[in-house]
C-alpha cells in the first residue's frame, strides 16, 4: 500500500517540528519537513504531493507583530489558491499551537470557504506564558458524529500540555461564537478532571467557553493550543498514564486518526 | 604602521608605567602593569608602536573572561586551622574557644585548575569522557554513535546592568556553546539558576544606582524565558537562591546541554580554509563584554557592554548549521561570545595563523571603527572553517533559511594574526604572543578555617515545630518556583519525561530533584536518558568554603540519583562565582573550594568535564567596595541506561512504607532553620562520600530493580521539609516516628534537630510494603531505617513518643505555604 504523506511545513522560528515527524511517523506516515523558502521556490504544485498538513508549534519569525501572524501572510499571500485547494479537497490539515494562530489568522479557520480572519488568539490572560498539562473535554457530539476527524477514539476527557502565551481564543463577535457551537466546530474545550467548568489555572489562557481547538464544518482542518505531539507515550505523561494499550499516550491517537483518514 | 581615520597609532614605547596604567584604563582595557609592560616589550622587538585593534585584540585575549588567568596562574597558598579540631562530631565543644591555637600549612599551585580540578579528572581516566575542558563544552559518551555535551556559562555584570537583555543573551551565548562544539551539538535542554537579593526588599532600603531586586528577577526570568522559548528548547532545570549579598551583584548561570555524533567531535583548521562569518550583524553593542567582565560594578557602568539578543536568528543558523554540519561541508566552526570575532577566529586559528579583512564584516550600520568591528560581541554569530572547495554549497545552505554567511579571510600558514581595514594592515601579531604571552604572576592566597559550635541544644513544642516547618516551606530559598518554571516551555521538543515539578496528576506539584531527557526524536529506538540536576548552598561558604562546595557536589549527585542516575556515570560542571581574587583571602577561599573539588571528584569517582569560574564580582557603594558571597555551583549530568526505570519525588500509594537512608548529624549550621530561628551557631554539614557513594550506588539498583515508588533528597529544611514536600506533591497522608530515624549517636540530637538539620548524604524514598524485604537486603549494612508509612487520611504527622511530641497538618495547608512565597507580580 502506497504510504500517507506528510508535509510540516517550517519557517524562521519553527520549533516542534521533529516531534511532529516522529509522531505521524510512529503512525506510519512518510514525513518531509519542509522550509517555506523552499516550497515557495519549488515546483507550484508541491503541495498536492502530500495527503496531510501540518503547521506545528514555535515562534515563526519570532511572533513578530503578533502571534503566528508574518506566516499567516506569506502563505496568504504566496500559497493563497494551493492551500484553499489543498483544504478544500478534504485533506487532512492541522495547526498545533503557532499552527493553530496561523491557521486563525490567515482565516483557513473557523471557515475556509470564506478564508478570512474571523477569530484571533490573543494574549493568555494570566498575561504570562504557561507550560502546563490541561484536561480537554471532548465535546460529545462531534465525538458521537465524527465531525473532525482528528479526535475519533477519544474518551470523553483526556490531558494534555499546553506551552503558550498567546493562546486565548476570541471570535470576532457572538454570531460566530454561536455558530461555531451550532455546526460543532468546538472540538477541545479545558475542563477540569471530571469535565466541568474549569477556572485558572486549569483553563490556561481566558478562552471564551474554554476552547481549546475547533475545527472546520467539513472536520478536516483542526487547529488546538494543546500539544498532542508532546504525549505520543505513557512516559510522557506527568503521572506517566497511558492510553488503551500500555505504551502509547492520547496525543497517538490523534496523529493515527488522520493518517487512518487518509488511508 | 600608519594612523588612518579608522585606525589610530599608539605610542607606548616611551609611556612610563603610570602612563601605561593610565592607557589601559582610559580605554577600558583593565589589563595590569605587568601586562601592559609585557604588551610594551612585545613591540619594541618588532620596532613598531601597536594599533588600536591589536592593542585591543590583545586586552580581549588576555582578560579574565577569556584567558581564566587567575585559575590557571601560580598561586602561593597558606591555610591556617585551628589545633583542636571540631571534625567528625561537634560533639562536646562548649569549652570557650578563645586559646585555641592555629596550625598554618603552605602550597604553591603552579596552576590551580590543572592541579585540582581537572588533575582529579586526569586521574579519574574515565573512558566514556570523550572531550573535557578543552573546548566549548565538555563530552561524554551516550550511546555507541553519540556524545552528549554540557556547558553552564555565567552572564551576571550583562544582568545586573540590563536584566533582561544580559540573560536573554547569556541563555543566547551558552547555546551558542554547544553549537560551536567540536563540528556541532544539537540542543536538547536548557539550564538556570539564579542568585538575587530579597525580592521583598522596601524601595527605600535599595542603594543609589541598582535595580530593584524584584526587577532583576522578572527581568532575569523573563529574558531567559523569551531566548530559551524561541529557540525551542526546554529550560528542565535549574535553582535561585535569594541573599542580600547578591543585591548590586546579582548571578545568573545559564547551561545547555546538546547531543552529538561522536564522529563530529574534532575539529581540524587547515590552512587555506575560508573564514566564514555566519549569522548576525555587527553592531556597537557588547563592546568590551569580555574586558568589563574583569571589572568592579559601579552605579556609573557602561550599558553598551551589554549585547542584544534575537533568537530568532540564532534558531535559523542552528537549523541550518546542523544541515551543513551533516553534509561534512566544514571542518572547524566556534561561536563568538565575549571578544567576539577576535576570539572566535583567534581560537580556531592559533596554530595555523589567519588573514581578516574586517571590511567584509556585515555591519548593522556605518560609522564602526576597525577595532571595534574586531571586538563587538554582537550577538548570534558564529565563525565556520570552510574547505574552499564547499564555499557555494554551504553559503547556499545558509541562504535557503535566510542566514547572512560571509567569506571574511582565511586560515593561513604563518602562524600570525593578520588584519586587514581598506587595504591597509592594521594587525599583524604573533599567534603565540596573543595567545602565550601574558603574563603569569604569583598570587596570593590565605584561608583561615573557622571554627565551628554547635548550637546549644533546641527544644520545641509541637505547634513551635509546625510553626517553623511551614515558615520553612515558605522560605525564599525553599518555597514553589513555580511562577518562573511554568513561564518557561520546560516540555518542547517533547523528550522531558521527569520535569520540573512532579505530580501524581497534572494539579498538584512538588518540587523534583532532577530532569530527564529522553531524546527518542534524534536517537531512534533508544532507551536511555539524560538526566540534568544542579546543587548550590552559599550559606556554608559564608563559613567554610570546602564543606560549601563539597555540599554542592554531593547535593548534584543526590539530586540525580533521586531520579534514577547511576552515580557511576555521572559528571559534573563546575561554576565559580568570586569575589575579586587580588585579595588574598578572597582567593583563599577560592583554592579551599578547589580543593574539595578534586577531594569529592576523586571519592564519588565523578569527573568534571567542563567549568568556568566568573571572579571580580564585586561592586562599589559609596566608595567602599563589597564582594559577593562565593558560590560553587555544580550542574550534574548523568546518563540513564532505562527511562523507564525512573521515579519521581510525591508518595504513591497508601500502605507504602517510608524510609529514611542515611545518617542525621547535629548539623544546623547555615541551614533554614537557624536563619528562621536567628540561632548563630551550628556546624556546617560535612560530606562524607564512602558512606554517601554506597547509599548512591544501592538507591540506582533499587530503582532498576522497581523496588522505589518514589525518592527525594533532603536539604534545605531537612528530612521535615522532604517528606512534606512528599507528601503536599500527592495530596496524601503521611506518619512518621522521629524516634527511629538514624543519628550518629543516640539521644544526640533533639527531635526537632532531626526534622531540620540539613546533613547531606540522606535520601527519603517508599517502598511498597511486597518489595520491603528485599529492599532492607540491598541496603543492608548502609545506615538507614523505617521510619512510616503512606496514610488513608490527608495528614502529615511528625511524631516523637520519646519527647511528647506529635505536629500535624493537612497536605493541602503545607502545599499552600510553599506556593504562595514567590508569585511573580
Amino acid at each position: 500500500m502506497k504510504k500517507v504523506k506528510v508535509l510540516i511545513l517550517r519557517a524562521a522560528g519553527t520549533n516542534c517540528d521533529y516531534e511532529t515527524q516522529f509522531a505521524f511517523e510512529l503512525c506510519g506516515a512518510v514525513v518531509d519537513r519542509v522550509h517555506i523558502n523552499s516550497l515557495l521556490a519549488g515546483r507550484k504544485d508541491k503541495i498536492f504531493e502530500y495527503d496531510i498538513l501540518a503547521l506545528p508549534g514555535g515562534f515563526s519569525y519570532g511572533d513578530d507583530i503578533a502571534s503566528g501572524r508574518v506566516l499567516a501572510n506569506e502563505i496568504k499571500n504566496k500559497l493563497s489558491d494551493r492551500i484553499r485547494k489543498f483544504v478544500l479537497r478534504g485533506n487532512p490539515v492541522i495547526g498545533i499551537c503557532n499552527g493553530f494562530q496561523v491557521l486563525v489568522k490567515m482565516g483557513l479557520l473557523p471557515d475556509p470557504e470564506l478564508f478570512e480572519q474571523i477569530a484571533t488568539l490573543s494574549y493568555n490572560s494570566s498575561n504570562k506564558f504557561e507550560c502546563r498539562w490541561v484536561y480537554l473535554k471532548i465535546e460529545k457530539k462531534i465525538k458521537n458524529e465524527s465531525n473532525c476527524i482528528w479526535t475519533k477514539n477519544l474518551p470523553n476527557v483526556i490531558n494534555l500540555p499546553v506551552a503558550h502565551g498567546e493562546g486565548k481564543f476570541i471570535t470576532k463577535n457572538q454570531k460566530i461564537l454561536k455558530s461555531l457551537n451550532r455546526n460543532n466546530q468546538i472540538v477541545f474545550r479545558y475542563s477540569t478532571k471530571d469535565g466541568n467548568k474549569p477556572a485558572y489555572p486549569l483553563c490556561p489562557n481566558g478562552s471564551i467557553q474554554q476552547i481549546a481547538g475547533i475545527c472546520n464544518i467539513k472536520g478536516n482542518v483542526f487547529g488546538l493550543m494543546p500539544h498532542p505531539e508532546r504525549y505520543i507515550f505513557a512516559l510522557q505523561h506527568p503521572a506517566r498514564e497511558c492510553c488503551a494499550d500500555k505504551k502509547y499516550g492520547w496525543g497517538k491517537i490523534i496523529f493515527q486518526n488522520a493518517v487512518d483518514f487518509v488511508e | 604602521m600608519i594612523s588612518t581615520n579608522d585606525c589610530k597609532v599608539i605610542k607606548i614605547f616611551n609611556l612610563s608605567d603610570d602612563q601605561l596604567v593610565e592607557l589601559s584604563k582610559n580605554n577600558a582595557l583593565y589589563l595590569s602593569l605587568v601586562e601592559m609592560q609585557a604588551i610594551q616589550c612585545y613591540f619594541k622587538k618588532l620596532k613598531r608602536d601597536p594599533t588600536d585593534v591589536e592593542i585591543e585584540t590583545i586586552a580581549q585575549t588576555w582578560s579574565e573572561h577569556c584567558k581564566h588567568k587567575t585559575l590557571t596562574g601560580p598561586v602561593d597558598y597558606t591555610e591556617i586551622s585551628p589545633v583542636l579540631s571540631y571534625k567528625n562530631s561537634g560533639v562536646k565543644k562548649d569549652s570557650n574557644s578563645s586559646h585555641i591555637t592555629y596550625t598554618t600549612v603552605k602550597k604553591r599551585y603552579d596552576n590551580l585548575l590543572k592541579e585540582t580540578i581537572f588533575k582529579a579528572t586526569v586521574e579519574l581516566n574515565k573512558k566514556w569522557c570523550l572531550s573535557v575542558f578543552n573546548d566549548n563544552a565538555g563530552i561524554i559518551d551516550f550511546d555507541s554513535k553519540n556524545g552528549v555535551a554540557f556547558k553552564v556559562e555565567t552572564h551576571n555584570h550583562p544582568s545586573a546592568l540590563e536584566p533582561y537583555g544580559g540573560a536573554a543573551t547569556g541563555m543566547g551565548g551558552v547555546i551558542r556553546d554547544i553549537l560551536g562544539v567540536g563540528l556541532g551539538a544539537k540542543p536538547l535542554a536548557n539550564t538556570d539558576v539564579f542568585c538575587f537579593g530579597n525580592p521583598t526588599t522596601k524601595i527605600s532600603k535599595i542603594p543609589a544606582g541598582i535595580h530593584h531586586p524584584k526587577r532583576i528577577m522578572s527581568g532575569v526570568v523573563s529574558g531567559v524565558r523569551d531566548y530559551g522559548n524561541r529557540m525551542g528548547i526546554p529550560t528542565v532545570n535549574g535553582a535561585v537562591y535569594f541573599d542580600d549579598g547578591y543585591m548590586a551583584n546579582p548571578l545568573v548561570f545559564c547551561g545547555t546541554m546538546g547531543i552529538i555524533p561522536k564522529n563530529k567531535i574534532a575539529k581540524k583548521v587547515v590552512s587555506g580554509d575560508f573564514i566564514l562569518v555566519v549569522g548576525g550583524k555587527t553592531g556597537r553593542d557588547g563592546i568590551h563584554g569580555a574586558t568589563f567582565s574583569s571589572a568592579r560594578l559601579e552605579s556609573k557602568s557602561d550599558v553598551n557592554a551589554v549585547q542584544i539578543g534575537n533568537p530568532i536568528i540564532e534558531k535559523k543558523v542552528l537549523d541550518a548549521m546542523l544541515k551543513a554540519r551533516d553534509l561534512n561541508l566544514y571542518r572547524g566552526v566556534t561561536d563568538c561570545g565575549a571578544g567576539g570575532l577576535s576570539s572566535a577566529i583567534g581560537e580556531l586559528g592559533e596554530k595555523t595563523g589567519a588573514i581578516v579583512y574586517l571590511d567584509k564584516v556585515p555591519l548593522k550600520y556605518d560609522g564602526l571603527h576597525p577595532w571595534e568591528i574586531w571586538v563587538s560581541e554582537a550577538q548570534e554569530r558564529m565563525v565556520f572553517a570552510v574547505p574552499p572547495e564547499n564555499k557555494e554549497k554551504i553559503i547556499e545552505i545558509f541562504k535557503k533559511e535566510d542566514v547572512e554567511a560571509v567569506v571574511v579571510g582565511k586560515f593561513t600558514n604563518d602562524e600570525k594574526l593578520t588584519i586587514m581595514y581598506n587595504d591597509n594592515v592594521v594587525v599583524n601579531i604573533d599567534m603565540s604572543f596573543l595567545h602565550n604571552g601574558v603574563p603569569r604572576p604569583i598570587r596570593c592566597a590565605v584561608y583561615k578555617i573557622r571554627e565551628e559550635k554547635v548550637q546549644k541544644p533546641i527544644k520545641m513544642g509541637s505547634s513551635e515545630i509546625l510553626k517553623v516547618l511551614k515558615a520553612s516551606l515558605s522560605d525564599l530559598n525553599v518555597c514553589s518556583r513555580e511562577w518562573i518554571i511554568r513561564q518557561y516551555d520546560h516540555e518542547v521538543q517533547g523528550q522531558t519525561i521527569v520535569k520540573p515539578l512532579h505530580g501524581n496528576g497534572i494539579e498538584v506539584s512538588g518540587p523534583g530533584d532532577a530532569a530527564i531527557i529522553f531524546p527518542y526524536t534524534v536517537v531512534k529506538g533508544t532507551k536511555k536518558g539524560i538526566v540534568l540536576a544542579n546543587g548550590l548552598n552559599p550559606q556554608y561558604g559564608k563559613v567554610n568554603t570546602y564543606k560549601m562546595a563539597a555540599s554542592a557536589i554531593e547535593e548534584s549527585l543526590r539530586n540525580a540519583v533521586s531520579v534514577g542516575a547511576d552515580i557511576e556515570k555521572i559528571s559534573i560542571l563546575d561554576n565559580f562565582c568570586w569575589g575579586n581574587p587580588n585579595n588574598p583571602e578572597i582567593l583563599g577561599s577560592l583554592v579551599r573550594a578547589a580543593k574539595a573539588c578534586y577531594d569529592m571528584s576523586k571519592a564519588f569517582g565523578v569527573p568534571f568535564i567542563s567549568g568556568k569560574d566568573s571572579l571580580h564580582n564585586e561592586y562599589s557603594m559609596k566608595g567602599k567596595k563589597y564582594s559577593i558571597p562565593p558560590v560553587l555551583m555544580i550542574s550534574a549530568m548523568g546518563i540513564i541506561k532505562n527511562v523507564e526505570n525512573t521515579v519521581t519525588m510525591p508518595l504513591k500509594a497508601e500502605g507504602n512504607k517510608i524510609f529514611v537512608l542515611g545518617v542525621t548529624r547535629n548539623e544546623l549550621g547555615g541551614s533554614v532553620f537557624t536563619k528562621i530561628k536567628n540561632i548563630k551557631n551550628g556546624i556546617i554539614p560535612d560530606v562524607y562520600p564512602k558512606e554517601s557513594k554506597i547509599i548512591m550506588k544501592k538507591i540506582y539498583h533499587a530503582i532498576s530493580k522497581k523496588l522505589i515508588e518514589s525518592c527525594h533528597d533532603c536539604c534545605e529544611g531537612g528530612i521535615a521539609v522532604a517528606i512534606s514536600e512528599m507528601a503536599f506533591a500527592a495530596n496524601k497522608g503521611v506518619k512518621i516516628d522521629i524516634d527511629v530515624i538514624k543519628t550518629e549517636k543516640v539521644d544526640l540530637l533533639t527531635a526537632v534537630e532531626i526534622l531540620f538539620s540539613e546533613s547531606n548524604g540522606r535520601f527519603v524514598v517508599e517502598v511498597k510494603p511486597d518489595n520491603q524485604a528485599e529492599f532492607i537486603e540491598i541496603f543492608k549494612g548502609s545506615i538507614f531505617s523505617e521510619v512510616g508509612y503512606v496514610m488513608d487520611e490527608k495528614r502529615v504527622i511528625f511524631e516523637s513518643k520519646k519527647n511528647g511530641i506529635y505536629v500535624q497538618e493537612k497536605p493541602e495547608v503545607l502545599l499552600n505555604f510553599w506556593r504562595s512565597t514567590l508569585t511573580g507580580g
